[in-house]
């Protein structure tokens, strides 16, 4: 479970959160849309400790992702993420890119950290690729490729930072597949998305982030639907669709 | 007007005592390149940290390195640190003026590299669960290398030169100091610094052209 309490962070003096809250259930798949700098992308690295926070915290399994004590090393290793920007190891082959983190933050023997990351290319349709670099895939194989290495670690959590919002808009709907057969599989998926049809019709929670805060949360029913309380909410997907 | 016979032939025999210090040469400018590459990672790295100290340090170094004749740090090596009871031996003090320099000017060159990578790779390889330490070294050197590739052959070639300068703190066994040996002995100048000019090209070549064998050869991607 991840809980996120009343989190508060800031660059410089700009505000960016504040005072987010909310709980992610296992095997549940919320998505996070709102407009640019609402602080959705933020949200997802202060849960894995990449960036820091000035208050509230966040929960991971019980463990203070914040806390001076805590090992990020090891609490990253349940919590897979998928950025935006191109970020594959450009000097590693597909394989290369996907087995290096079961070799070395797992210390898995070189046989089983390869089977892992076949297993997984596999899984995300890139097994034809293994000994390619990154530079010769289109961008939507380089995003499942960096599905398949995030979840080569067992991650109990993906979280998707807007994985399309850099893709032609033909390779997108490859990659959302790949989403959703995550979801369909079980994972707890937390998706900062654009993609309104992917968060309606996957999500089992929607959450529209707004100026710093959560706006409105809801099953995607009541968030795209009529039943919607927020204003702020129905201005931003009437102009969105 | 022009009353000056070559004399060839006693420049040819001594042709293997000059490769002898080539290799010496070679040595080096080798040496100092590792020593001085492991330095400048260290240096740029510092001159990026958040502690003034070590942004301080670095920035002393570089400053020195890049800004002051080698010679004066080949001499400051060898003569200064003398003068305070340290006392190099010439091939040591040759070694450490030159790995100082090259490890300037490759500070600054690493510094520009690794500018170029974007951040993304290392939050890439932090989220994974790999340390600060793991993800320079498998993700972010490997990168900086291909990047630096082309100025470093550039700085070992500078090297290679500059071991020249060993002559002026009594090295006599590179090729620079063999040669000047067999010149005062026979005043044949000309002929003998012609062939050392010619061996410094060759090694020079025979540098340049490797790196491109071995760039070709790593660089896949």
């Amino acid at each position: 479970m991840i809980e996120v309490e009343n989190v508060q962070k800031k660059f410089g003096l700009l505000e960016v959160l504040k005072g987010v809250s909310l709980t992610v259930e296992k095997g549940e798949v919320v998505s996070i849309i709102g407009g640019s700098g609402s602080g959705k992308s933020t949200l997802l690295m202060c849960i894995n400790g990449l960036e820091s926070i000035q208050g509230g915290r966040v929960l991971v399994d019980g463990i203070d992702v914040h806390a001076k004590d805590t090992n990020l090393n090891k609490l990253r290793q349940r919590i897979g993420i998928v950025f935006q920007q191109w970020n594959a190891f450009p000097h590693l082959t597909v394989l290369e890119n996907t087995m290096l983190a079961p070799r070395k933050v797992l210390g898995k023997p070189k046989e089983e950290a390869k089977a892992v990351a076949i297993a997984q290319l596999e899984h995300v349709g890139l097994v034809d690729k293994l000994d390619v670099y990154p530079s010769k895939l289109s961008g939507g194989q380089q995003q499942r490729m960096a599905i398949a290495r995030a979840l080569a670690m067992s991650p109990k959590y993906m979280l998707f930072d807007e994985v399309t919002s850099a893709l032609d808009p033909q390779l997108v709907s490859e990659v959302l597949d790949t989403m959703r057969l995550l979801a369909d599989e079980g994972m707890t998926m937390i998706c900062v998305t654009h993609e309104m049809g992917f968060a309606r019709d996957v999500s089992d929670r929607v959450a529209f982030f707004h100026e710093g805060v959560v706006e409105e949360i809801g099953p995607p029913s009541q968030i795209f639907g009529k039943r919607s309380k927020s204003p702020e909410t129905k201005k931003f997907l009437a102009n969105v669709r | 007007m022009f009353n000056y016979t070559f004399h060839w032939r006693p420049a040819f025999q001594a042709l293997p005592a000059m490769l002898e210090g080539a290799l010496i040469t070679i040595q080096i400018a080798v040496l100092s390149m590792l020593i001085g590459t492991v330095i400048a990672i260290a240096l740029a790295v510092a001159s990026g940290s958040q502690y003034r100290l070590a942004r301080f340090g670095a920035s002393v170094w570089v400053e020195t390195a890049r800004n002051t004749p080698a010679l004066f740090q080949i001499y400051m090596a060898y003569f200064g640190l003398g003068s305070i009871g340290i006392f190099l031996d010439s091939y040591i003090a040759l070694l450490a003026g030159i790995t100082f320099n090259n490890a300037g000017y490759l500070a600054e060159t690493f510094r520009g590299g690794l500018r170029a990578i974007p951040p993304i790779q290392t939050r890439a390889g932090r989220s994974l669960g790999l340390g600060a330490f793991s993800t320079f070294r498998l993700i972010v050197l490997p990168q900086l290398f291909r990047i630096v590739f082309y100025p470093m052959t550039n700085q070992i070639v500078w090297a290679i030169l500059m071991t020249s300068l060993g002559v002026i703190v009594g090295l006599n066994i590179d090729l620079t100091g063999v040669t000047q040996e067999l010149n005062v002995r026979t005043f044949r100048t000309f002929e003998y610094f012609a062939i050392a000019a010619v061996i410094y090209y060759l090694i020079t070549k025979l540098v340049t052209g490797s790196a491109r064998l071995a760039a070709w050869k790593l660089f896949k991607y």
